[in-house]
């Protein structure tokens, strides 16, 4: 996990920057243009990214 | 009105719920189903809620919650019953036989080999699902003995108890796309072509969508399938059979809807939006009904 005050940020696998707009919500995910792992973003202020969660077999609609 | 939205994560549809929400002015709270916790003799901190919209990812988390909940008299969107139903392909298979709801032949067996008799009693190509899944994940044409007795192998030894329960389905000659509908109630709302070279047409497969009208026949047949599982906010999967015309293929009941809100420009959140808040409406019985039996 990683932290960080502004809409700016690192990605926490690879440590490529991620600008983030400015209405990201907690729970979003967003893609790391580096290294493409998908992130959640489990806090607003300060911002904070994590890996997101793998896809698992019950997933879908 | 109180309403909680019991969700895994953030995705567009739940983006565009929560502005139908407070553009209506609706109370409202995000329920992460990563952090609840039910205590099954203490339904208090939960009874601040008229209704709750289950949105989450998880078949099995949106499931069981959603029983709790019904259990404790607080309504949901959609009910655990119907959830359980749309979640199983063989419950939805049932369901849609007992309301006598054209969909494609299946057949069911439990060995390796007596699904092997059952494909071969069918006749190549068929389609072999999993009973649970969905973005139609080990979704596989089966298209001769070679691959049939692979695939059972497969499923024998590395899957779960639930993938040797062998869900074969005819394989209907689609003209190259199937119909995603969506209704919500006792109406059709919209409804979508998604479009592939591949047999598979799912949207999170790559499948393209395109308008669809909803005709009056679409709209019966649609309506029937979401009656025959208990009705709700659901999204119908269909087959056009070029002899024997829609058939259903599948229901979901945790719809996504980010390729067609702006493929049809139809407020299919503000629509969820406006059932949710119907069926939290005190003696709102008719609504809290449908989950029970069509």
């Amino acid at each position: 996990m990683m932290t960080k005050t502004a809409t700016l940020a690192l990605c926490p696998e690879c440590e490529g920057n991620l600008a983030l707009g400015a209405d990201v919500q907690a729970g979003e995910i967003v893609v790391c243009g580096d290294c493409g792992v998908d992130l959640e973003v489990i806090n607003v202020a300060p911002l904070a990214l994590a890996l997101a969660p793998q896809e698992a077999e019950d997933w879908g609609e | 009105m109180k309403i909680g939205v019991l969700l895994s994560r953030l995705r567009v549809e739940e983006k565009w719920l929560f502005e139908s929400l407070e553009k209506r002015g609706l109370d409202y709270d995000k329920i992460d189903d990563r952090e609840v916790r039910f205590n099954l003799d203490a339904p208090e901190e939960w009874l601040k809620y008229d209704v709750v919209l289950e949105r989450s990812i998880s078949f099995g988390r949106g499931l069981y919650a959603t029983q709790i909940l019904n259990a404790w008299g607080i309504p949901t969107v959609n009910l655990a019953a119907v959830t359980a139903t749309c979640g199983d392909k063989l419950a939805t298979t049932n369901a849609l036989i007992q309301a006598n709801v054209p969909q494609p032949n299946v057949r069911v067996a439990f060995t390796p080999e007596s699904a092997l008799a059952a494909i071969e009693e069918m006749g190549y190509p068929v389609v072999l699902k999993p009973v649970i899944g969905s973005w139609g994940r080990m979704v596989s044409k089966v298209n001769d003995r070679d691959a049939a007795e692979a695939l059972l192998e497969h499923r024998e030894v590395l899957g779960n108890y639930q993938h040797q329960i062998f869900y074969i389905q005819e394989l209907i000659h689609k003209p190259g796309r199937d119909i995603r509908a969506f209704v919500v109630g006792d109406q059709t709302v919209c409804a979508i072509y998604r479009t592939s070279e591949h047999w598979i047409t799912n949207t999170a497969r790559g499948g393209r969508g395109s308008a669809c009208p909803v005709t009056p026949e679409l709209n019966a047949i649609c309506v029937d399938a979401a009656n025959a599982v208990g009705g709700g906010v659901l999204a119908i999967d269909l087959l056009e059979d070029p002899e024997r015309g829609l058939l259903i293929n599948e229901i979901n009941h945790t719809m996504e809807f980010h390729t067609t809100v702006p493929t049809t420009g139809v407020d299919i959140p503000g629509y969820i939006v406006d059932y949710t808040v119907g069926v939290g409406q005190p003696g709102n019985g008719e609504i809290k009904k449908q989950g029970e039996p069509a």
